[in-house]
C-alpha cells in the first residue's frame, strides 16, 4: 500500500472536478472493494476522493420509475419498504450478497463497479490480462472453478461478482451518469462489458464520470419472484451460479418474464431466449426445462468450471420453480 | 442489576474479559520504543536469491532496518551444520513460495508495509513441484516412510474376503486460520535478556526454542502469552517468522512487533497436509470384519519432515484379526505442515469411517449395527484392556437423539421436491494422554486460592477447568480461585496439544489441592482446632497470611496396563438438493465418551467447535494452489470458506460423563481432538444415505454432488 491523499467532498460537481484535476485519483464510497485492491497492490491511487457525503442516498418513486441514489447503502436499499414491496427481486439479490457488515457500508455505485474476484487478478505475481494487459490469462488453464461460461474471450474468462447487478439487469434498470458538463443514461444491459480484446475494461463508465443513480421502471413483477444463489457455503460467499427470476401470470399463462444469471459471465447475463420461450406459456417444469436448455446455448466450460454447464440450467429450473410457489 | 456474566459456577472465568475487550492478546502490548516488522516474501517457489536490493526500503520514511540473510545477526544454532529446522535468513535458498526472505522494521506498521514493497529480490530459479498427487505418481520423486509398517495377522486379508471394499480417499490442504493472526513481539535487551509476547500453545516450548537458536540460557527469556486467539495446533511450534523477529530486535536493540497478514497465514504457519488414502476392508457375509488395510500418503515439505497419526485408528478401533497399515510422506516444495485439530486421526478417520459405511452398505446392514457388531472388547493392537469405553451406550444415546429410526438403509429414500434427506454416523478416537506438569498453589488467609502453571489457553477454557477442579476439592467459591498461566516463569508445564491439558495440569492441581488440604489439617491439629475447620480460620489462628506448595505430577505405572482412548460418535442429518448440489447439515448430535466431564460448558463448547470445524472439513475448506506457480489462489477469508452461522444447525452434545478409573485422579479424558475426528465422514456418509452418491474427495462442494 502506498501513501495517498484523502479528500472529502459534498457535491457531485466538486467530486467530478477533483477527479478531473488528477488522473491518479479515485472515488471511494464504501471502500469495501477499493481498499482491498489497494492492500493487494492491484490499484495504487494517489488521491482518494470520498464521495460518501455527496447527497445521493435517496430511494424514491418518481413517476413510473424508482430512483436509487448511487450512494445508498446496499442494506438501505434491500430493507427499504418501497423496494421490498415493488422490487422484491432487487431486495432478495442484495440480501444474498456479502455480509450484513459489508452491505451496511457498500453502496450501489460501488457494487456496480466492484472488480472480479478472480484470484489471478488479485495476485500481482500472477499473469492477468485484466490487471496488466498482455501478461496472459492465468485462469484459462488454471484454477477457473468460479469463472465464466458465457461471453468469454481468449483474453479473459472472469465473471462479474455482483448479485445486485443481476437483479438490476433483469429489471431493465437505467444508469444515470454525470460528468463535469452533463448527465447521460445507459441501459443497465449496456453498462458492463464483455472482455473481448479489452479485458481491462469492465464497464462503459468513462474515467471522468460519476454514477448518480439507477432508475428502475415500476413493473408488475412483485409476486412470482426469486433470486437463487448457489454457493459454496450458505452465506458470505460469491455465487457459483445465481439466477434472478421474475414473472407475472395472467390467465394461467406467463405474461411478462425476466431472467438473468450471475456467476456465468463478465457481465450480468440476461436470458433473452429463455424469456421469449416462456412468454405466453404455462409455468410448469417441462417449460422451465425447455427454457433452461435454450438459455444454455453457447455455453462453454474451461475445465474446473464445467460443472456450471449442468448447475446453471438446474438453477434456472429451481429458481423458476421457487418463484412459481410464491403466494 | 442482573449480572450478565457468571450466572453459574460453570461460566468461563475469563469470559467477561473476552467479551469486554479486557483480555490482552500478544499484539496488544505496548512497549516503550516499540517498532513494527513486516516480512518480505519470496515470489518464486524454489531457487536462490541472487540479489536483494534493500536500498530504497532503507531510505523510506521511518525505516530502521532491513534484516535478511545479508546482514543476519548471529544465531549459533544456525551456524551449525544441517538443514532442519529451516534456518530463517541464514542462506539464500528459497524452499517455497511465500517464504520470508527479509524483515523490514519501521516506526509504524504502515511505513514498514510500504517499505517492504520496495525491497527487490532477484532469483536463480529452479524446477519445483508443489503438486502432491503428481509427486506421488512420479516414481523418481522422493518418498519417506512416515511410520513403521504395521501388520497383525495376514497382510491384505481383505482381498480374499467374502465381501470386499477397496476405495481411495482424498483430502486437500486445510489451514488452521484462527481469528487471531500469528506473530510475536520480541524485545532483546542488553546482556542477552529477551522478553517476548507470543501467540503460543507452549510458553516453555517457545522459551526453549529461542534459547536453543541463540544459545542463551532459558532463564534469560521471558515468554508471555496469557490470551491466545485460537491455535488449533498452528501455535505448537515457534515458527521461523518468530525467530526472524527476535533477530530483528537483537539487530536494532529495540522491541519489534510482527503480525503477519491473513495471506501469510496460508504459507508461514503450517496447515493440515493433503492426503491420499486407500482403505481395503473385508468381511464375512454376516458382517464380521476379517481384514483391514489402511495405506496413507501425506504431503510434507522438502526442508523438514512432517508426520502424524493418519493410520492409527485402523489398528484398534474394530475387532479384526488381520490388519496392516502403511504411511508414507511425500515432500513437495511447500511450507511445512503442522498438526491441526484432531491431527492425523481426523484425516485417517475420514477414510476409515467412510469405508466402514461403504462396507455396511455392501452388506446391506445398518452402519450402526455393523459398528456395534465389530466393536472390540479389548485393544487388539496393544493387547490390553481399555481403561474405560462406553461406546455402545454412546451409539444408543446419539441414535435416539437424532432420530436414527427415521433413517432408511436404502439411499435416496427420503425425498421432498429436489431435497433428499440422509443420516450418517461415524466414530472419532484419540489417545487419552497425561503428561508431566508442575503447579504452584498459594492458599491465602483472605479465603482465596491462586494456582500457577506455565500452561496455555488457546481457547478451550484451561483456567475454567482448573478452577472447577480446585473448587470441588477445596470447597472454595470459584470467584475466589485464580488460575495463572501463559507465563514461562511459572512452574513448568507441557504445551497445550493432544487433548492433554486438563488431564496433565488438572492432575497437578489435584495434587496441589490435596497437599494444601493436608497442610491445613496438620495445622489445625497442631493448634487444637477441629479437623473440619475452615482454612481461613486455621491460617489466622497460626498467624499465617498464606501457605504455598508446588507439586510435580505425572501418571503412575498402572496406566501401562491399559489402553486409553477418548471416543466420540457423530450423528448427522443432511439435506441435499439434487438439482443444485447444495448440501445442508440440518441436525448434529455429537456424543463424547471422554470420562468425567469437569467443566460442562467449556466441554460442550469444545464439541460445538469440533462440529463446526468438521462441517468446514466436510463441505467447504480447501486451500487451492496453482501448481504452475506454486502459489495459493484462495488465500483469504472470502475465498477460503470456513463455515458461517448459516451453515451450522443446532448442535446437540451428549456426554457419557463416567469417570475413567485409570487416567488421572479426576477420571477425565481429553476431548479437544475427538470433537472433530470422524465428523467429516459422518457428513459424507449422510450425503450417501441421502443421494446414493459417495463423495470420497473433500470438501463435498456442489460440483461434486452434481458430478457424482
Ligand atoms: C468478503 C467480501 C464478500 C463479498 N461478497 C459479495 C457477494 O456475495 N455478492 C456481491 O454482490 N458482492 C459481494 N462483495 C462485494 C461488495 O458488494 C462490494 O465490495 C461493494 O458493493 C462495493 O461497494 P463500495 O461502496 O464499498 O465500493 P468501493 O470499494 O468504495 O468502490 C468500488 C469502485 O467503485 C468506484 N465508485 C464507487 N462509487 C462510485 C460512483 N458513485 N461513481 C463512480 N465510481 C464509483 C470506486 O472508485 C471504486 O473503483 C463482497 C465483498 C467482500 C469484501
Ligand atoms: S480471467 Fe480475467 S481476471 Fe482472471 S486471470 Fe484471466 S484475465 Fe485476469
Amino acid at each position: 500500500m502506498i501513501n495517498f491523499q484523502y479528500l472529502r467532498t459534498t457535491s457531485a460537481k466538486s467530486a467530478i472536478a477533483l477527479l478531473l484535476k488528477d488522473k491518479r485519483s479515485k472515488f471511494i464510497a464504501g471502500g469495501t472493494n477499493l481498499i482491498d485492491l489497494m492492500k493487494r497492490g492491484v490499484l495504487a491511487p494517489e488521491k482518494l476522493i470520498d464521495i460518501n457525503h455527496v447527497p445521493l442516498k435517496q430511494i424514491q418513486q418518481i413517476g413510473d420509475k424508482i430512483h436509487i441514489g448511487a450512494l445508498a447503502s446496499n442494506s438501505a436499499v434491500a430493507d427499504h419498504p418501497l423496494i421490498k414491496e415493488k422490487l422484491p427481486l432487487l431486495s432478495m439479490a442484495l440480501q444474498a450478497g456479502a455480509s450484513a457488515q459489508l452491505r451496511n457500508v457498500a453502496t450501489v455505485g460501488g457494487n456496480m463497479l466492484q472488480k472480479t474476484r478472480c484470484g489471478y487478478f488479485y495476485d500481482t505475481e500472477m499473469p492477468c490480462n485484466k490487471r496488466q494487459p498482455g501478461t496472459g490469462c492465468g485462469a484459462i488453464e488454471g484454477f477457473n472453478r468460479m469463472h465464466a461460461i458465457f461471453g468469454t474471450s481468449p483474453q479473459c474468462i472472469a465473471v462479474h461478482p455482483s448479485d445486485m447487478c443481476i437483479a438490476l439487469a433483469a429489471l431493465d434498470a437505467l444508469v444515470v451518469i454525470a460528468n463535469a458538463k452533463t448527465e447521460r443514461k445507459i441501459a443497465f444491459a449496456d453498462f458492463h462489458r464483455l472482455p473481448g480484446d479489452t479485458p481491462h475494461l469492465d464497464h462503459n463508465l468513462k474515467p471522468d464520470e460519476l454514477i448518480i443513480r439507477v432508475e428502475i421502471p415500476v413493473n408488475a413483477l412483485n409476486k412470482n419472484v426469486h433470486y437463487l444463489k448457489i454457493r459454496d457455503r450458505a452465506s458470505y460467499a460469491f455465487a457459483l451460479v445465481s439466477v434472478a427470476a421474475a414473472f407475472e401470470m395472467r390467465d394461467n399463462k406467463i405474461n411478462t418474464i425476466r431472467l438473468a444469471m450471475g456467476g456465468v459471465a463478465h457481465k450480468p447475463w440476461r436470458l433473452t431466449a429463455a424469456e421469449n420461450f416462456l412468454k405466453g406459456k404455462e409455468a410448469n417444469v417441462q417449460n422451465f426445462e425447455e427454457a433452461a436448455k435454450l438459455a444454455m446455448i453457447g455455453a462453454k466450460g474451461f475445465g474446473e468450471n464445467d460443472f456450471k454447464l449442468k448447475l446453471a440450467p438446474n438453477a434456472i429450473i429451481e429458481a423458476l420453480t421457487l418463484a412459481k410457489t410464491k403466494a | 442489576m442482573e449480572n450478565l456474566f457468571f450466572k453459574d459456577d460453570n461460566d468461563r472465568v475469563d469470559g467477561i474479559f473476552k467479551v469486554t475487550g479486557k483480555a490482552k492478546y500478544f499484539a496488544e502490548y505496548e512497549l516503550p520504543g516499540l517498532t513494527y516488522g513486516v516480512l518480505v516474501t519470496s515470489t518464486v517457489t524454489k531457487g536462490k536469491i541472487t540479489s536483494l536490493d534493500t536500498k530504497a526500503a532503507e531510505k523510506a520514511p521511518g525505516v530502521i532496518a532491513v534484516v535478511s540473510h545479508l546482514n543476519k545477526p548471529s544465531a549459533p544454532l544456525y551456524e551449525q551444520e544441517g538443514g532442519s529446522p529451516m534456518k530463517i535468513f541464514y542462506t539464500n535458498q528459497v524452499f517455497y513460495n511465500g517464504q520470508p526472505i527479509a524483515i523490514v522494521v519501521a516506526n509504524t506498521f504502515e511505513r514498514a508495509t510500504y517499505a517492504a514493497s520496495l525491497v527487490k529480490a532477484t532469483y536463480e530459479k529452479e524446477d519445483f513441484n508443489t503438486d502432491f498427487e503428481k509427486a506421488l505418481a512420479d516414481p523418481k520423486a522422493k518418498k519417506l516412510q512416515g511410520q513403521p509398517n504395521y501388520k497383525r495377522g495376514i497382510e491384505n486379508a481383505y482381498k480374499t474376503a467374502d465381501v470386499q471394499v477397496e476405495q481411495r480417499y482424498v483430502l486437500p490442504i486445510e489451514t488452521h486460520n484462527p481469528m487471531e493472526l500469528h506473530g510475536i513481539i520480541a524485545d532483546w535487551k542488553p546482556a542477552d535478556r529477551v522478553t517476548v509476547y507470543a501467540k503460543t500453545q507452549g510458553v516453555k516450548a517457545t522459551q526453549n526454542t529461542i534459547a536453543n537458536v541463540f544459545k542463551i540460557p532459558a532463564e534469560n527469556i521471558q515468554v508471555n502469552s496469557e490470551f491466545v486467539g485460537g491455535g488449533f495446533g498452528m501455535a505448537l511450534r515457534t515458527w521461523p517468522l518468530e525467530i526472524a523477529t527476535v533477530m530483528a530486535s537483537k539487530h536494532i536493540g529495540k522491541p519489534v512487533k510482527l503480525v503477519i497478514t491473513r495471506m501469510q497465514m496460508f504459507t508461514m504457519v503450517g496447515n493440515r497436509p493433503a492426503a491420499i488414502q486407500k482403505v481395503g476392508l473385508g468381511a464375512t457375509k454376516e458382517g464380521k470384519l476379517t481384514g483391514i488395510t489402511h495405506t496413507a500418503f501425506g504431503e510434507s515439505s522438502v526442508y523438514e519432515n512432517f508426520t502424524e497419526g493418519v493410520v492409527n485408528m485402523a489398528k484398534f478401533m474394530y475387532q479384526c484379526d488381520n490388519v496392516n497399515t502403511a504411511y508414507t510422506i511425500v515432500p513437495v516444495d511447500l511450507g511445512v505442515p503442522i498438526w491441526m485439530r484432531g491431527p492425523g486421526e481426523a484425516t485417517g478417520a475420514f477414510a476409515l469411517e467412510s469405508a466402514i459405511d461403504e462396507m455396511a452398505h455392501a452388506l446391506d446392514m445398518d452402519p450402526l449395527d455393523f459398528r456395534i457388531m465389530n466393536d472390540p472388547e479389548t485393544d487388539q493392537q496393544r493387547n490390553k484392556p481399555f481403561s474405560s469405553k462406553n461406546i455402545k451406550e454412546a451409539y444408543k444415546l446419539g441414535a435416539e437423539k437424532i432420530g436414527w429410526s427415521n433413517r432408511k438403509n436404502k439411499p435416496g429414500s427420503l425425498v421432498e421436491g429436489p431435497w433428499q434427506t440422509g443420516y450418517g454416523v461415524s466414530v472419532g478416537v484419540f489417545n487419552a494422554n497425561r503428561g508431566k506438569a508442575s503447579v504452584k498453589g498459594i492458599l491465602k488467609a483472605d479465603g482465596s486460592l491462586v494456582l500457577q502453571s506455565a500452561t496455555s489457553d488457546i481457547g478451550p477454557g484451561t483456567g475454567t477447568g482448573m478452577t472447577l477442579i480446585a473448587n470441588k476439592l477445596m470447597d472454595i467459591p470459584v470467584n475466589k480461585i485464580t488460575f495463572e498461566l501463559g507465563d514461562s516463569s511459572l512452574p513448568p508445564a507441557p504445551s497445550q496439544g493432544g487433548s492433554a491439558t486438563l488431564s496433565t495440569i488438572g492432575s497437578a492441581v489435584n495434587d496441589v489441592c490435596l497437599s494444601l488440604k493436608s497442610t491445613i489439617a496438620e495445622l489445625a491439629a497442631n493448634s487444637n482446632m477441629d479437623a473440619t475447620s475452615n482454612f481461613v480460620d486455621v491460617l489466622r489462628k497460626n498467624n499465617l497470611p498464606s501457605i504455598e506448595v508446588t507439586k510435580e505430577s505425572q501418571a503412575g505405572k498402572e496406566r501401562d496396563n491399559y489402553s486409553m482412548y477418548s471416543f466420540s460418535i457423530h450423528f448427522v442429518q443432511v439435506k441435499v438438493n439434487n438439482l443444485t448440489g447444495v448440501v445442508k447439515v440440518s441436525k448434529i448430535v455429537s456424543v463424547g465418551d471422554s470420562g468425567k466431564i469437569i467443566s460442562p460448558k467449556t466441554a460442550r463448547s469444545q464439541m460445538i467447535g469440533g462440529a463446526v470445524g468438521g462441517i468446514g472439513m466436510a463441505l467447504t475448506e480447501e486451500a487451492v494452489i496453482d501448481h504452475r506457480f506454486g502459489r495459493y489462489i484462495n488465500n483469504n477469508f472470502a475465498d477460503y470458506h470456513v463455515p458461517v452461522h448459516a451453515d451450522v444447525p443446532q448442535i446437540d452434545v451428549i456426554f457419557i460423563d463416567k469417570p475413567d478409573p485409570i487416567i488421572n485422579p479426576m477420571g477425565a479424558k481429553g476431548m479437544g481432538e475427538i470433537a472433530l475426528i470422524g465428523f467429516s465422514a459422518a457428513v459424507a456418509n449422510a450425503v450417501f444415505n441421502a443421494t446414493g452418491k459417495r463423495i470420497r474427495t473433500l470438501p463435498i462442494t456442489p460440483d461434486k454432488i452434481l458430478a457424482g
